[in-house]
Order: structure tokens, then C-alpha cells, then sequence
């Protein structure tokens, strides 16, 4: 074991994805870099990461959120920029956690379309909205399970 | 403002929509900046060290594999600070990050378990459906800050 000091103290990284044919990563990280202000920005295929204190990374998102509102998706992550325990630079392959964002920028034009449809909704019409029933999956039937495994033998 | 607990904690779409409509999203990055940004000592692989599945027997049994309770050392505080919890079923990508099935049950169990307001869906398949799911986000939440007021 050897001491382990860590970088980055006190600062709070965040991913801004972009899904949208008006705005492109490349025009994400430029608005970002005009405001950044000694913010690390980094830009990559599906928007840019930004790193610095919790209050500079507030203010440049709230600007990136009014370039899109509706197509830009921003979270938080735990590791900061090219750490070499998550870099694919270091690892290769893959970055751990691509897997959950390539399956959910896979459904984002449905939430694209659902906070443009609930943005201008009176305060009734998101209730009757809300109110509706996600179709839940039919699990399998037994018959058919038996079926399957019949065919297996 | 209330603190969400989202489920799947790496979830892009909650996190963003939870902290979108004023409310504190408590996902896994919460938890692994803290243990990042935390000086200590490294240990294979780096980023768990073997205090953790020793924090984690607060959530989990002692017999539990040691992963799921060094998983819950990251969510179990997550889940106590949480007023509400969003939760989508059987995410399809609850691997990778996501990987333990085990925790994700415990996870799920706690989550149902504690006396807060709670939210169930699952991802859409459509627009319509896409208009469905943020209805029901946004309602959940704007009805959480009645009832902070």
C-alpha cells in the first residue's frame, strides 16, 4: 500500500450530453470555453466535461442549458477528467459506465419530446398527462418458457 | 429541494430531470467523488479499499459477498439522506457501473422499504410514452415541493 493523494479536491465534474441536428458538441465546449474562466473544459463526441469549483460549474451549465434546453442532458461524475482509473487512454476499450449513457442517449429523443410537450402544460393538462399508465412488459408465460426449453433438448 | 435518490444511480435522464426541476439527484458520483477526492491509501483496484465492505455491513449481513457490501458503503448513506426516491424497473444497462444484481436488489428493497414518497416507472418506447414518463417526474417533484413548503 502507498499513500493515495488525491487531485481535484473540492471541485465537482460534470458531463453536458447534446442529442440535437442545431447544436453539435464542438458548439457546446466553445460556449463553454467562452465563459470558462479557468474552468477545465474538456470536449468529446457527446458534448464536454467540465471540472472546477461547485459555483463555476453551476454557472457555465445553466448558460449550456439555454443553447438547447430541450436536447442538452447534464449529470454529474464522480471522477475528474483523464484520471487514469477511468481514462480509456490508461485502460483501453470502453470507458466504464459508456454502456449506460450509449443506452440512454438511445432513448433521448423520447425525452427530448416529452420536456417540450410538458414545458408549456397548465397545471391540469400535466396532471392528466402524469395520470397515464406506462405500458408494463407481460412477463413470460410458463407454457411458452415450457415450450422453449422442449425445443433446447 | 429535496435530496432524490435515483435508480439506476447512473442514470443520465433522471439525474438530469431531478436537478432540471430544482431538486438534489444522489446517484453514484455523489458517492465515488467523495471516496475520489478522500486522501487515504490506494489498494487494488485503486478505487475500494478494505474498509469499505466493513462500512458496507451496516446495510448487509456479514455472509453477504463482499462486494455488495462495498457497493453499499457507497449507496447505504445515499439512501439514509434521501427524502424520495425515483425508481425505474429493470433498467435494461444495470450492469457495467451498475454490474451487482445482488446490491441492485438490496438497493431496490431499501429503497421500498423506507418510509418516504416514492416514484415507479419504466423507460419509454415511444414519444408518447416519452411525454408520459417527464409528466410523471415533473408532477412527483413539483408535488414534493408542496409538500417542503
Amino acid at each position: 500500500m502507498k499513500p493515495y493523494v488525491p487531485q481535484y479536491v473540492g471541485t465537482v465534474t460534470k458531463y453536458v450530453f447534446v442529442d440535437s441536428p442545431d447544436t453539435t458538441p464542438q458548439d457546446i465546449a466553445t460556449a463553454a470555453y467562452e465563459i470558462a474562466q479557468g474552468v477545465m473544459i474538456k470536449e468529446t463526441c457527446f458534448g464536454c466535461q467540465i471540472t472546477g469549483l461547485p459555483e463555476d460549474v453551476k454557472r457555465i451549465v445553466d448558460h449550456l442549458r439555454l443553447l438547447d434546453p430541450f436536447r442538452i442532458f447534464i449529470k454529474d461524475r464522480g471522477f475528474p477528467p483523464g484520471d487514469s482509473r477511468r481514462c480509456r487512454a490508461d485502460l483501453g476499450g470502453a470507458r466504464p459506465g459508456y454502456l449506460g449513457h450509449e443506452y440512454e442517449m438511445g432513448l433521448v429523443r423520447y425525452f427530448s419530446h416529452g420536456l417540450k410537450e410538458t414545458d408549456g402544460m397548465t397545471k391540469q393538462a400535466l396532471k392528466k398527462a402524469a395520470g397515464n399508465e406506462l405500458p408494463v412488459e407481460e412477463p413470460l408465460d410458463a407454457e411458452i418458457l415450457e415450450k422453449l426449453f422442449s425445443e433446447e433438448k | 429541494m429535496a435530496k432524490i435518490f435515483i435508480y439506476p444511480a447512473t442514470s443520465l435522464i433522471l439525474s438530469d430531470l431531478v436537478e432540471r426541476f430544482g431538486h438534489e439527484p444522489l446517484g453514484s458520483a455523489i458517492s465515488i467523488r467523495e471516496h475520489v477526492q478522500t486522501p487515504g491509501f490506494d489498494s487494488p483496484p485503486i478505487q475500494m479499499t478494505s474498509e469499505d465492505p466493513q462500512k458496507g455491513l451496516k446495510w448487509a449481513a456479514v455472509e453477504v459477498p463482499s462486494g455488495v457490501r462495498g457497493r453499499m458503503s457507497l449507496y447505504g448513506p445515499l439512501v439514509e439522506q434521501a427524502e424520495a426516491a425515483i425508481i425505474i424497473e429493470e433498467p435494461d444497462f444495470a450492469f457495467g457501473c451498475m454490474g451487482c444484481a445482488r446490491t441492485n436488489e438490496l438497493l431496490v428493497f431499501m429503497l421500498r422499504e423506507k418510509d418516504m414518497p416514492r416514484l415507479e416507472l419504466r423507460y419509454p418506447a415511444t414519444k408518447e410514452e416519452g411525454v408520459t414518463f417527464v409528466a410523471k417526474i415533473k408532477q412527483f417533484l413539483k408535488d414534493l415541493e408542496v409538500k417542503h413548503e
